[in-house]
């Protein structure tokens, strides 16, 4: 049987690398993929709580964190588009005015 | 030992794929090997005895939400990124802000290392508890869902509708005033 604890390790290893994406990355479609990255590493955890803890909610709360990615990658991959119209670029540093 | 085999199977994959989704210049490739950390990942679901919770990783994330995400990548002809537009002279790229927030994410790091270790039975196996039942069946997994959190999944659905709405709304070419 696995410890706990390594299920623990990898999510926050995955967890990590998403931050280290949205720091790092100067592109905007990288940047969203690192976002699910992060929320991927959080429902492994839950997952896992779930499983430890014998409880059936560390699986349902799993369906609404992939609800509220499957609304964030739809609106935010629709910012990029409007975005991407503007500038011509998908960089975030072309992106300084909040007007133009 | 099959599952301890299959466990640090996925979870070395899955990392890796994360990572080189991080390290890829190309967003096609990354959104690819983004797929196939959400495959391993479903693979670690199936080994915390969740197997519906595996099948949507698959047919939502990989099958829906990446789909979504390869679309966009080849509707805009999203380029490689350019390292000449790195710009040094952004006031968040001086050296010692730099340095204070690469103190910040040891600190982090160290933390979570301290936690994990300190931590009482997190080295029990998983569902090795005694009283832990298998949750695996689908069935209760519905019961809890349509049941105890009838609510929150009908709020889903209208979030899911206002986001739709939303991503045609910014998404829409605007008329050109006459």
């Amino acid at each position: 049987m696995i410890p706990l604890s390594h299920y623990l390790i990898v999510s926050a290893v995955l967890f990590s690398l998403g931050v280290a994406g949205v720091f790092l990355r100067r592109n905007l479609i990288t940047i969203l993929l690192s976002i699910e990255i992060m929320l991927n590493a959080v429902n492994l955890s839950f997952v896992a709580f779930g499983r430890h803890n014998g409880d059936v909610n560390g699986q349902i709360i799993v369906f609404f964190v992939m609800t509220v990615a499957a609304a964030e990658a739809a609106v935010g991959l629709a910012l990029v588009i409007a975005l991407f119209r503007h500038r011509e670029s998908l960089n975030p540093d072309a992106f300084t005015s909040l007007k133009w | 030992m099959p599952e301890t085999i299959a466990f640090y199977t996925f979870a070395g994959l899955a990392i890796l794929a994360s990572a080189l989704v991080i390290g890829q210049r190309n967003p096609m490739y990354s959104v690819m090997l983004l797929i196939a950390s959400f495959g391993a990942l479903a693979g670690l679901y199936i080994g915390l005895d969740a197997p519906f919770a595996a099948v949507t990783q698959i047919i939502v994330y990989a099958g829906a939400i990446m789909v979504l995400f390869l679309f966009v990548v080849m509707l805009l002809n999203a380029a490689k990124e350019d390292g000449a537009e790195y710009d040094r002279t952004h006031p968040l790229r001086h050296p010692a802000v730099t340095r204070f927030g690469s103190l910040l994410a040891l600190l982090l790091v160290a933390q979570l290392g301290w936690a994990l270790t300190r931590a009482s039975d997190f080295d029990t196996p998983v569902g090795g508890k005694s009283g832990s039942a298998t949750v695996s069946s689908v069935r209760e997994v519905g019961k809890v869902l349509f049941q105890r959190h009838a609510f929150a999944f009908e709020a889903t659905s209208v979030l899911i509708l206002v986001a739709m709405v939303g991503a045609v709304v910014l998404a829409r070419k605007e008329e050109q005033p006459q």
